[in-house]
């Protein structure tokens, strides 16, 4: 038996109410890259957390490196060469990426930072680990990737021997992840061991070489990535079969929904974000929209919800919706799934009851006064339907997991009386249970005749999904292919700006 | 469920008031005197007899308005630092008008006169800065404290320069529309300032409480203050609940203002506010901005300051107000919410 670089066993681990790790174990090779797979709150996340030092378990024993640790901190951590690659990347905007990756542990000269040495240090990392980044660059310049690139930097700078990622391509496009994949065999190949919390399949199928499932908190399954199926994975994650790839009925669109005409939107540092786009949503249909994230989509979005003013015309069923504020476009016909879950679309401290009726107070009050039965009676039906749990309906959302506050935006949205729908990234952070279910969803919304508007950085969920693909890239949509033409690589081509602009059908 | 909320609720302000007796015990001992013969005395001069609960009840009632207007911005995530300001402007107002109302005007009808008029005042303060936050997005912590230096500036020159009586800083007084003190028709309390008002403060609290958590209106404001993006998309105005939310607060500090000209003087003085705007920042905290909580944590903060006056014989009566400070700090610390308010600021996100 190889030498173990982490051995967990019997992990507890509670959040108040929250039982997040029961008796978890984990085994991690020395030098292998070790998928943690699970749902949403599953429980990966405090497992690498407690192993990063960053949270303390309640009980369980604990080695690294064959050595028991009790009482392990984050200094603890990187001293024996343990750190996480942050995900929400916390870097300082206004350094360099030098700069950055030094801070903490600068090579001084005298009182002074000794930049060359720095910039050094960086080069010579970029080197062994195969990471290109310009070491001189503030890192208000970076792209997302190359943030990433920057966070797995500072941690090799301190020595990290074993590297936890959680999620690390949920930001990524295609071409950054391939690139990721090959920095992280490399740094495998110098040596390193390598936790990585995922829920996509294929991606542990690509990289891993043994995957830990969890369920509920505990330890499920641990697999030899090389003898095992995806469809294995998604059913000791779940707990029963998945199907992922639903066939699509073919497409019978109907009459235009929304047009939009010669659309210009300014980005929120006042550079132009879309430069005159058009579009066209069909009623029966799903219009995906495909592009590395920043290339103005949340700025689409934004002007289509209401949230940004913009210049050119959004007609929804021939009403122009330019003079109409958010509720009003509402009632127009707009359902709006937003991309960002937690600043946008749910209040977190009201409970599911309340953040169900968001947008629709008309209906449940009368003369200013909540209607509490009106509002509890829609809950419940609501929480049965789209199968949200805790079946509580006066749980405050924040104490839910990623894939049943997505279903609770969903319900609420999905319960109006629309035409439109606007689904961002309905899927991101959701496991693999609940993106079924939303895509069942999606789908049964284009059966009921109504138009949706997908934006996803999850090409996999564009293609499965959408009827027509857009490719937006840099402002503009360079690419409207129907999904025939369509694939991963054609994509990814107009996506990166690899590929020149055309427009089929 | 229910349970751990309440625990959650209430134990960041018990343990701050228990932190800041320790403290407040180790001050007493540095100053060589025996903290339970001071607690003694402070307990004894406030409700030890029905004079000292009397003089609490009266302070307790000008802090729950200040404190309820606090908690009712707060909860829409606004700081609310002027109710000093609308205190004292509330008062004018029903100074003002009790000058002006013909003395033979029966008393129900002057009293919802100075009471519209209170309210009006502090309403109209309290919307300069909420307007110019909803408008320009202007920070409502400095606008608040700059309207507050405004407002007792331009009172302190309108009662000095035009409505005082001659050798003083107050109004003439009142003639009709006073409200009568609680010895009236209970004569124990012989002697305190404690007013019929007391229950307009207890019915405010209500009020408040039907309006933050049964009505339309109070949902859109607490989700506005909750998550000022998710309240947006789902087709609130945002800067239309602010500004309504400062014109609820205002009132409310401002109708504070007719306990001390209706209900203790009858007329309005300069600077009768004294600090009473700004406490009620720290009621409303340690009352966790809800309204039974800020009735409570009003009466303790009355206690604290009546008692002030009783411990005098044995430490000075300072020592209360360093107390205050302490328990104001200590819930600082301990409330989650005013943690997350200070690292949202420097984070720069409202």
């Amino acid at each position: 038996m190889t030498t173990l670089a982490i051995q967990m066993t019997g992990i507890d681990k509670r959040f108040a109410a929250v039982q997040a790790n029961r008796g978890a174990s984990l085994e991690v090779a020395k030098g292998e890259i070790h998928a943690l797979m699970g749902e949403n709150g599953a429980g990966k996340s405090t497992l690498v957390k407690i192993l990063a030092g960053l949270q303390p378990p309640d009980a369980g024993q604990f080695f690294v490196d064959g050595r028991e640790v009790t009482g392990w901190t984050t200094p603890q951590a990187l001293t024996a060469g343990v750190a996480m690659v942050h995900q929400h990347f916390m870097l300082v905007p206004t350094l360099t990426v030098a700069e950055n990756v030094v801070l903490g542990r600068e090579p001084t000269h005298g009182l002074r930072l000794d930049r060359q040495a720095a910039v050094q240090a960086v080069r010579d990392l970029c080197q062994s680990s195969g990471l290109q980044v310009d070491p001189n660059r503030l890192v208000a310049d970076l792209s997302v990737g190359e943030a990433q690139r920057v966070e797995i930097l500072k941690v090799l700078y301190r020595g990290a021997q074993v590297l936890l990622l959680d999620e690390p391509t949920a930001v990524l496009s295609p071409p950054e992840v391939a690139e990721l994949w090959g920095v992280l065999r490399r740094l495998q190949q110098g040596g390193a061991t390598i936790v990585l919390i995922s829920h996509k399949l294929d991606e542990v199928m690509a990289i891993s070489q043994r995957v830990t499932v969890m369920r509920q908190g505990q330890t499920v399954q641990v697999l030899d990535t090389a003898q095992t199926t995806a469809a294995e994975l998604a059913r000791a994650m779940v707990g029963r079969d998945v199907d992922l790839d639903v066939q699509r009925p073919e497409n019978q669109a109907g009459k235009p929904l929304l047009r939009v005409t010669q659309l210009q939107v300014q980005g929120s540092r006042g550079q132009p974000a879309l430069l005159g786009l058009d579009l066209t949503i069909h009623a029966g249909e799903i219009l995906g929209i495909a592009g590395v994230e920043g290339n103005g989509q949340s700025e689409l979005l934004d002007a289509l919800a209401g949230l940004r003013p913009y210049q050119g015309s959004i007609k929804l069923a021939d009403q122009e919706l330019a003079t109409l504020s958010l509720s009003q476009r509402t009632q127009a016909g707009l359902a709006h799934v937003p991309e960002d879950r937690h600043q946008r679309a749910l209040i977190l401290d009201y409970s599911v009851a309340d953040n169900l009726i968001l947008g629709k107070l008309a209906e449940f009050s009368r003369r200013g006064v909540l209607d509490q039965r009106a509002i509890a009676a829609h809950a419940a039906e609501l929480i049965a339907e789209y199968d949200i749990r805790p079946t509580d309906p006066q749980v405050p959302v924040r104490g839910l997991s990623g894939g049943n506050q997505q279903k609770v935006v969903l319900a609420r949205e999905l319960s109006r009386s629309f035409k439109v729908l606007l689904a961002a990234q309905p899927t991101r952070g959701v496991d693999v249970g609940a993106i079924e279910f939303i895509h069942a969803r999606l789908r049964q919304a284009r059966a009921q005749g109504k138009g949706v508007l997908l934006v996803s950085s999850e090409l996999r969920e564009i293609l499965t999904l959408s009827d027509r693909i857009a490719v937006l890239y840099r402002g503009r949509i360079v690419a409207m292919l129907p999904r025939a033409q369509a694939s991963e690589s054609v994509l990814g081509a107009y996506m990166t700006g690899a590929a020149q602009a055309v427009t089929h059908g | 469920m229910a349970r751990t909320a309440w625990i959650e609720m209430l134990f960041p302000p018990l343990v701050a008031l228990l932190v800041a007796l320790v403290a407040g015990d180790l001050l007493i001992l540095a100053y060589g005197q025996n903290p339970a013969a001071v607690w003694h005395l402070l307990v004894d001069g406030t409700w030890g007899n029905f004079y000292g609960i009397g003089q609490v009840l009266y302070k307790a009632t000008t802090l729950c308005f200040t404190g309820l207007s606090v908690a009712i911005a707060l909860r829409a995530g606004l700081f609310n630092v002027g109710a000093e300001g609308q205190l004292a402007a509330g008062g004018f107002g029903a100074g003002l008008a009790g000058l002006l109302l013909p003395a033979t005007m029966p008393w129900f009808f002057a009293f919802m006169l100075m009471f519209l008029a209170a309210a009006l005042c502090g309403s109209a303060v309290a919307a300069v800065p909420g307007v110019l936050k909803a408008r320009f997005g202007a920070h409502e912590v400095i606008a608040t404290i700059m309207m507050n230096f405004m407002v007792l500036a331009l009172l302190n020159y309108l009662v000095a320069a035009h409505l005082h009586t001659p050798e003083t800083l107050h109004t003439q007084s009142i003639a009709s529309g006073l409200v009568p003190r609680l010895s009236v028709l209970l004569p124990v309390f012989h002697g305190s300032a404690a007013n019929w008002l007391i229950v307009l403060a207890i019915l405010a609290a209500l009020l408040v409480g039907v309006v933050l958590f049964a009505s339309r209106f109070g949902f859109e404001l607490r989700a506005v203050g909750l998550q000022v993006g998710a309240a947006e998309n789902a087709g609130i105005s945002v800067g239309s609940t602010w500004i309504r939310a400062m014109l609820l607060a205002g009132a409310l500090a401002g109708l504070g203002g007719l306990n001390f000209v209706l209900g203790y003087k009858g007329f309005y003085e300069d600077g009768f506010a004294g600090g009473a705007g700004f406490l009620g920042i720290a009621v409303a905290l340690v009352g966790r901005n809800h309204p039974l909580g800020v009735v409570i944590s009003a009466l303790c903060f009355a206690t604290l300051s009546q008692g002030g006056l009783a411990i005098h014989a044995l430490v000075p009566k300072q020592m209360v107000e360093v107390l205050q400070a302490l328990v104001i700090l200590a819930v600082a610390m301990a409330v989650p919410e005013v943690r997350t308010r200070l690292a949202r600021s420097v984070r720069g996100k409202p």
